[in-house]
């Protein structure tokens, strides 16, 4: 029992560890920049609703949560588009080179995105696409395309393939039946995938930040620019902060026994 | 289950190869491109051969000198982010509860850090470590240690690597505890009856479970550590000095900060190597230890 006594410690002092970071940053973004600097007050003495305010009424902040969601709804769903029929040929195949694949694509997952930050804007300003959600909702399936082979893989080869001949011997095309009776079928899984590649698009900086400036500008980068900017803003930067937590927040609990597989490459 | 072979998935399998080619193969073949010529501006290139490689590879040179310290500086920051998150998001693992709403509670909180922008996982930590305006740095700095990561090395390095146990710990813990719910309690039973304790327990049944799924934790820690660059950038900018620049930060500096395309792209492909080199291992390794499961 002495085991037991000492892991919810363990556990008791981690979870803390999570929390007291993410405490300050909610606690700060409901303080006045004057409470902030000049002296350390534990919970807000003055709470006010100004940083959020600003935020929602200033088109510089807020155009950076519209432009972080359209691309990425547009990664998305041409994540799960390219996805899709590839990962039905991995759980129910064997083909040529299909080891070679999956080594290459887990070789773009495993890229560092800072050297393809060169390159791709280059590449997007020649065919016309910098400053557009398409850039960045493009240079995203770098990593997310993979991501999402894997996840739906598994999720596949969970439905037996009897599904598949039954629908073959009742006539149906292939095209009908992997819409029509496949997808519904896998329909969790096809959640759980979209949910990955909404939050690794989300979360990533140098790629979104380097083939924007003004028109897709997303919050990410909108918020270290105030960073570079004379005069730190602290109050209104943590309220940001605490916005672009929210969307993974609420989702979180619908995928919460899958986080590992989607983490994990699919393979847990 | 076995999988007939059939040919004809590769038209299925098409549509990814083509998006995947455009975001990754047309770039690097850019790089590649750059890395072999140098520029005077206007457009002009003049074919340089291996030279920029011959000066990234040799310390000596100003370009190789940064790019060996980056380097030695990676390899340290990776280790030290397996060496305590490994450990210790087993023990998180192996402390979270069996059964019950505790389990999801537990998995919420647990995964909230790797939900949040990365950049904003800088911001959190830039504002509860600064000395003057942070719960944590104000904390230690009241304790009687001097810590303040904008001026001191030490303290830049002891924040970064503290800020990605704490965005990173969580996955190592998720993963093992998948691997532990994967042990039928049959198992411990008959461990019980074999009158095995705690770590007899941990060692001969729990870890060989966990193993494969920590291979994947170590291979993904590894390389995601490996090509930190939001992070260390928003908290310290590489600084103070060049303490924490690491070679994502040194490679943005110098290719879009400074525009020197050559030694970019060199540097690219230097890193690439290095990483595909450590992912074909870890590949092998995993694909080994799969058959050996599966067979």
């Amino acid at each position: 029992m002495r085991g037991m006594t000492g892991g919810r410690w363990v556990l008791g002092l981690y979870l803390l560890f999570l929390l007291l970071p993410t405490y300050w940053l909610v606690a700060m973004s409901f303080k006045t920049n004057a409470e902030i600097t000049t002296g350390l007050t534990l919970w807000p003495h003055s709470p006010t609703l100004a940083n959020y305010k600003r935020i929602f009424t200033d088109a510089s902040w807020y155009s950076g949560y519209i432009n972080s969601l359209k691309f990425v709804t547009v990664n998305v769903l041409l994540s799960l588009g390219f996805a899709l029929p590839a990962a039905y040929a991995f759980s129910r195949y064997r083909f040529l080179g299909d080891k070679h694949l999956f080594f290459w694509l887990l070789t773009n997952r495993m890229a560092p995105p800072a050297v393809f930050a060169l390159p791709f804007f280059q590449l997007y300003s020649a065919v016309g696409l910098f400053d557009t959600p398409w850039a960045v909702a493009l240079a995203h399936c770098l990593f997310n395309v993979p991501l999402a082979v894997w996840i739906l893989e598994g999720f596949m080869s969970s439905v037996p393939k009897e599904i598949d001949e039954t629908a073959a011997l009742d006539g149906y095309s292939f095209p009908v039946f992997f819409v029509k009776i496949f997808c519904p079928l896998i329909a969790n899984g096809i959640g759980v995938t979209a949910f990955f590649c909404f939050m690794f698009s989300w979360v990533e900086l140098l790629l979104a930040r380097t083939l924007t400036t003004v028109d897709a500008k997303p919050i990410v980068a909108t918020m270290t620019r105030t960073v570079s900017a004379a005069g730190m803003d602290w109050g209104l930067l943590a309220a940001a902060g605490v916005l672009t937590i929210v969307p993974g927040a609420i989702v979180i609990w619908f995928v919460r026994n899958h986080i590992a597989r989607g983490f994990a490459l699919g393979r847990v | 289950m076995q999988r007939p072979r059939n040919d004809r998935a590769w038209f299925l399998v098409l549509p990814v190869v083509g998006i995947v080619a455009f975001s990754a193969l047309i770039p690097l073949m850019t790089v590649v491109n750059y890395s072999v010529q140098d520029t005077f501006g206007n457009n002009q290139f003049f074919w340089n051969g291996i030279g920029w490689y011959k000066e990234l590879l040799d310390p000596t040179t100003d370009l190789g000198g940064r790019f060996f310290d980056a380097l030695w500086r990676n390899l340290l920051f990776s280790f030290l982010a397996l060496v305590i998150e490994v450990p210790l998001g087993i023990a998180v693992a192996l402390a979270m509860p069996r059964s019950g709403w505790k389990v999801s509670a537990t998995l919420v909180l647990m995964a909230m850090p790797l939900l949040i922008p990365w950049n904003v996982v800088g911001t959190i930590w830039q504002v509860f470590a600064r000395p003057d305006i942070g719960m944590f740095g104000a904390a230690v700095n009241r304790l009687g240690v001097p810590y303040n990561y904008t001026q001191d090395p030490l303290s830049a390095w002891v924040t970064i690597v503290l800020m990605d146990v704490w965005h990173w710990t969580s996955l190592v813990a998720l993963l093992a505890y998948a691997g532990l719910r994967s042990i039928p309690d049959a198992y411990y039973q008959a461990a019980r009856i074999d009158g095995a304790k705690g770590f007899s327990i941990f060692r001969n049944i729990q870890l060989p479970k966990m193993k494969r799924v920590l291979l994947i934790a170590v291979l993904l820690r590894f390389m995601d550590s490996f090509m930190i660059y939001t992070e260390p950038f928003v908290v310290t900018g590489g600084g103070p000095g060049n303490s924490t620049t690491f070679i994502s930060i040194d490679l943005v500096k110098t290719a879009l900060g400074q525009f020197d395309l050559g030694k970019a792209a060199a540097l690219s492909i230097v890193y690439n190597l290095i990483i595909l080199a450590i992912c074909w291992v870890f590949y092998t390794v995993m694909t080994r230890a799969d058959a050996r499961e599966n067979g």
